[in-house]
């Protein structure tokens, strides 16, 4: 066994500190480590964009980030996109345009929207389509995730 | 993956010497796109992970009158954030933006694309079209090498044991430049070239001739391919599409691709030509300073 290491990151707005293996990607830690299992490993190899987290403000696959290196980070999963209790715009349009199926690609869906939507308010279903690109899901044929994502964008405006 | 060492270095001396430490079992991570896919898929196996990221001259993104530094570890999205790049640098938006999709952006840099060494890879015949000078780090000391020179074969180039790239020197572009990246994938996004094209112009005053050139191509040789010939031969012609045709038919005849489940020889060969001329007409245009990056974003289906 190798030898731990501790990191100490801001975890969805908390100071968290945890103990990994220098080999253990991000989403290792955060699901066997933390119990923050949201996040899915679809493919392992940053193309399926189901483990998709935020990280200093920027969308990343947490599968290719090895644990160690959010070490002073700020890293925020699906799990802290609801606030207070109450789900998120984005959760509740996707509840409503029935945008999930089996819901394993929902989460990375979530947080690459959060991301979009964080970065360019009015995004055009051009925009959308092009930054959700590298999320895949097998089940919706995507139309009903980007029509959620567009009438989140088109309520706050 | 296999038990690993990680490493975080703040300075280019303590990384020199990490990766010394580690001998061959150690490697420099960057975005870590290609490296940790391919230590979780058993393709690469490691004692040590160099992490660069803390190093400042390692992330640092600099503009002067003198020209662009780019950090070697510097991610796709620092630099597609980067309003002064993006003025001065039009074209190299348009390999930033089609790498991967905007979560590989937001970790993949160009040092690692480049020190990947892949013959597709998008960023590299962008980095000879605009005469990137890449400087390098280890432990006899630093040297700097032409991009056009780095790769060496498919996955190899020209860094030593120990070496790592630190940063890329682009020059300031002077009057009338205009730049180009374009590539050939069968699907929208999220996909590795079947050929690319980069090309860059330097116009005259009167923006009617071409006074130098550069072309390279991406996926249609064992390496990122820097057609010299075809720069040449554009070198004193007129701003015309005979012109144009003739670099591309050189361009056509430099390429020495494979057939593979992307693309066939004849296919490729085809492309060469074609990316060619399109990046060229773009490239002139914007020397010309009527296509904007948003118009070009277009033509690669980023609209």
């Amino acid at each position: 066994m190798a030898k731990k290491m501790a990191v100490e990151t801001t975890l969805n707005g908390e100071e968290t500190v945890f103990l990994c293996e220098p080999r253990q990607t991000l989403l290792e830690a955060l699901r066997d480590n933390l119990g923050l299992i949201g996040s899915k490993e679809g493919c392992g190899n940053g193309n399926c964009g189901a483990c998709n987290v935020i990280l200093d403000g920027v969308l990343v696959n947490s599968c290719l980030v090895l644990a160690p290196e959010i070490e002073g980070r700020s890293v925020v999963t699906i799990e802290g996109i609801a606030e207070d209790g109450e789900l998120h715009p984005l959760q509740q349009k996707f509840l409503e345009h029935a945008s999930l199926q089996c819901g394993i690609c929902t989460p990375g869906f979530i947080v690459s929207a959060k991301s979009l939507l964080d970065d360019n308010p009015e995004p055009s279903e051009h925009d959308v389509r092009l930054w959700l690109a590298g999320n895949l899901c097998r089940c919706t044929g995507y139309d009903k995730i980007v029509r959620a994502v567009l009438d989140v964008a088109e309520s706050d405006a | 993956m296999q038990a690993l060492e990680f490493v975080a270095p703040t300075t280019v001396d303590e990384a020199i010497s990490a990766l010394a430490a580690g001998g061959g079992r150690a490697r420099p991570l960057s975005g870590g796109t290609d490296l940790i896919a391919q230590l979780q898929e058993g393709r690469l196996a490691l004692d040590t992970v160099v992490d660069l990221k803390r190093i400042p001259d390692l992330m640092a993104i600099s503009i002067s009158g003198d020209g662009l530094t780019l950090g070697a570890s510097a991610s796709c999205h620092s630099i597609n954030a980067n309003q002064a790049i993006r003025d001065a640098y039009p074209a190299l938006i348009d390999s930033t933006h089609l790498i991967g999709g905007t979560q590989i952006q937001g970790r993949a840099s160009l040092g690692g694309n480049l020190c990947n060494s892949s013959p597709a890879a998008d960023s590299i015949p962008n980095l000879i079209a605009h005469s990137v000078t890449c400087n390098i780090a280890g432990p006899n000391g630093s040297r700097s090498v032409a991009v056009e020179d780095f790769c060496t074969g498919p996955g190899r180039n020209v860094l030593e044991s120990g070496e790592f790239l630190v940063s890329l020197d682009f020059p300031a572009p002077p009057p009338n430049f205009g730049a180009a990246y374009l590539r050939f994938i069968p699907r929208n996004e999220m996909d590795i070239a079947v050929v690319g094209a980069g090309a860059s112009v330097v116009l005259s005053d009167d923006k009617s001739t071409i006074q130098s050139a550069r072309v390279a191509l991406g996926a249609v040789a064992p390496t990122p391919l820097y057609v010299e010939e075809a720069g040449a031969a554009l070198a004193g012609q007129p701003v015309s599409e005979e012109s144009l045709a003739r670099a591309a038919e050189l361009a056509r005849a430099a390429a020495r691709p494979i057939s593979d489940m992307r693309g066939t020889i004849p296919q490729r060969k085809h492309l060469s030509a074609v990316l060619t001329q399109r990046a060229l007409r773009i490239a002139i245009d914007r020397a010309r300073g009527t296509k904007t990056v948003d118009e070009l974003g277009r033509l690669n289906g980023h609209g």
